[in-house]
């Protein structure tokens, strides 16, 4: 159920803790698992990474719908995670929006048909001295304009 | 400007090892491990220095340190706050990216004086430049055998880890943190005990801001009076404000506290073209926000921001011109904080969602009129009757909103549209 490629990433997050800690790193665990599933979680993965970190698997399962980094629906390739809180929004948040949900076709929270991308509201990603932004990967795009979009936008593959 | 935290801002590869001892960076560090230094010493510096913690609640950094138990054997921890996520604050991602040695030596540093051998630097999930940048830090730290057990046969012993978030706000309170290293949901713990007594894992934990640790080295290299000196009263030191929202040009500037607010505007580029400033919020959006003309008189400093009506906060100036909607903004708020509340008090779960949702309907022109009346009446209810501080900084925007604002309100509701044409 986990690969041994991220076992071993794992690893170095347990590494960090206590002995005996080791369900300190479920956070990442569970994100790196999530990576190598489709970006999303189930209930089988959960239970794994709750047994390979010997911790009861309803402290994992709390863990992965507290956070908002954990999806459990199908959510696409990429996840164009944009800001609407308040520095974002003075700054046109709002209209870009809009202008990606009639780019891409699709309301906020649904994936493109062709099961590229979904675009996401998120609140403050800590970036205000650059918005409006919005985060793809682990990547951030500040200063956007409806240009700027476009060109990052169609080169998601 | 920029003194400290941005110190080697302009120079290429800042955040190099290289770069900070060039300029003077882990002699403080090395000091310490050569016996020069005793933690007294470091915290009389500290207190000399007037400096406050940078995430919003302004206690003394000096003060704090000294409250932990250092004698005792038991195990102890230093964590570092880097999980900013109150919405206008984007300094510690700075910080992070542009001089992550400072964050470690300050680190270091606070676990020497507390007597703690390990500390954690909390990072928000989505920072995952940062993060790569404070563990390439690590990295060359190790390397240059600057940190690890018994360093340099030393005595001392100092090992620094990270630990991601996963997207959840509250974590940003300390208690919560704690739970969140530890592997859990992040529900703010019940205080006392407080975290100098039973923290990290149960043991004596200090937690402070990113821009607090950062501060220290350059405090203790140059001295703590040289640090009081650049700010005023009450407010030692420089402070890294954020300046967003409708100015020309948005930045973070570390700045001397107690620097005239009109200035400040001035260095961000002024509002935009043809526009007049509105409204401020100067803090981060649990701070109270101000009218233009408080704001236009009022100092950056922790008693100057207080005496205009609000709070210093995490120092994220929020700039408004007239084409904003107050009532929209206020909306989005409350939308925030009703989303992040942990859910574990019933004031702030059910407050947050009630004015959410009045909010909402006076923005869908289904206001009523006694609608500002049970907004006020519910931000009253919320405020002081909660388990952490995000109940009092949803109701906080709430009351100063409608105080500052109550015709656009009042106007919305008996129109069902704005009166603010943007
Ligand atoms: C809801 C909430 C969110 C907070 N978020 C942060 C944060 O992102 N960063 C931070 O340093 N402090 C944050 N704080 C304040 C911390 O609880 C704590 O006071 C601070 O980290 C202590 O460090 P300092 O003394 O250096 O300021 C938050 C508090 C609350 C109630
Ligand atoms: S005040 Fe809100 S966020 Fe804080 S502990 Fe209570 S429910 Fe959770
Ligand atoms: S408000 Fe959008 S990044 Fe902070």
């Amino acid at each position: 159920m986990i690969s041994n490629q991220a076992k071993k990433q794992i690893d170095v997050w347990v590494a960090k803790y206590p002995i005996g800690r080791q369900s300190s790193a479920v956070m990442e665990a569970l994100k790196i698992v999530q990576a190598e599933n489709e970006n999303r979680l189930s209930a089988d993965i959960i239970q794994a990474v709750a047994d390979y970190l010997d911790m009861p698997s309803i402290a994992a399962q709390e863990v992965a719908t507290f956070y908002e980094n954990y999806n459990h629906k199908s959510v696409g390739k990429h996840t164009i995670r944009i800001c609407h809180n308040i520095s974002c929004m003075l700054n046109g948040a709002d209209d870009l929006v809009k202008y990606l949900e009639k780019k891409l076709g699709v309301k906020t929270g649904k994936v493109t048909k062709n099961g590229l991308v979904n675009v996401k509201k998120v609140e403050c990603l800590g970036a205000c001295v650059g918005a409006p932004m919005f985060q793809i990967g682990e990547q951030y795009y500040e200063n956007l304009t409806k240009q700027k979009i476009d060109e990052i936008v169609d080169n998601l593959k | 400007m920029n003194e400290v935290c941005f110190k080697n801002l302009d120079k290429k590869k800042c955040y190099s090892l290289k770069v900070y001892e060039q300029s003077g960076g882990y002699s403080i560090w090395r000091k310490i491990l050569k016996g020069e230094l005793t933690p007294e010493e470091i915290i009389d510096e500290l207190k000399a220095s007037g400096l406050r913690g940078r995430g919003g609640a302004g206690f003394p950094t000096g003060l704090k340190w000294s409250f932990m138990p250092r004698n005792a054997s038991m195990q102890k921890y230093v964590v570092c706050n880097s999980d900013e996520g109150e919405p206008g604050t984007c300094k510690d991602r700075d910080i992070l990216r542009y001089n992550p040695h400072a964050v470690i030596e300050g680190m270091a540093i606070g676990g020497f004086v507390m007597n703690a051998s390990v500390g954690y630097n909390y990072i928000r999930g989505e920072f995952m430049e940062p993060f790569k940048r404070f563990e390439g830090a690590l990295k060359e730290v190790y390397k240059a055998g600057l940190l690890g057990k018994n360093i340099g046969a030393s005595g001392v012993s100092f090992d620094l880890h990270t630990h991601l978030g996963a997207g959840a706000y509250i974590c940003g309170e300390e208690t919560a943190l704690l739970e969140s290293i530890e592997g859990k949901k992040g529900q703010p713990r019940f205080k006392p005990p407080f975290p100098a007594n039973v923290g990290l894992f149960g043991q004596p934990t200090t937690i402070n801001n990113t821009e607090s640790f950062a501060s220290v080295p350059e405090i203790l290299s140059q001295g703590g009076q040289w640090f009081a000196d650049i700010g005023v009263e009450n407010s030692g030191g420089c402070k890294l404000f954020s300046v967003t929202g409708h100015v020309q040009k948005p930045s973070n500037f570390e700045v001397p506290m107690g620097i005239p607010f009109k200035d400040l505007l001035e260095m961000a580029g002024g509002i935009k073209k043809g526009r007049k400033l509105k409204a401020v919020i100067p803090g981060g959006s649990s701070t109270p926000v101000l009218t233009a003309e408080v704001a236009m008189e009022m100092t950056m400093d922790y008693d100057g921001i207080e005496k205009a009506g609000s709070m210093l906060g995490a120092g994220s100036v929020i700039v408004m011109d007239d084409s904003t909607c107050m009532v929209a903004t206020l909306t989005r708020l409350a939308h925030f904080y009703y989303d992040e509340s942990c859910g574990q008090c019933t004031p702030c779960r059910e407050g947050t969602g009630w004015l959410y949702r009045v909010l909402k309907r006076i923005m869908d022109g289904d206001g009523k009129a006694d609608d500002i009346d049970l907004l006020l009446g519910v931000s009253d209810k919320i405020m002081g009757n909660t388990i952490c501080a995000l109940g009092d900084a949803a109701a906080m925007p709430v009351e100063s909103f409608l105080r500052n604002f109550r015709p656009e309100f009042e106007y919305y509701i008996k129109h069902g549209k704005s009166m603010v044409k943007g």
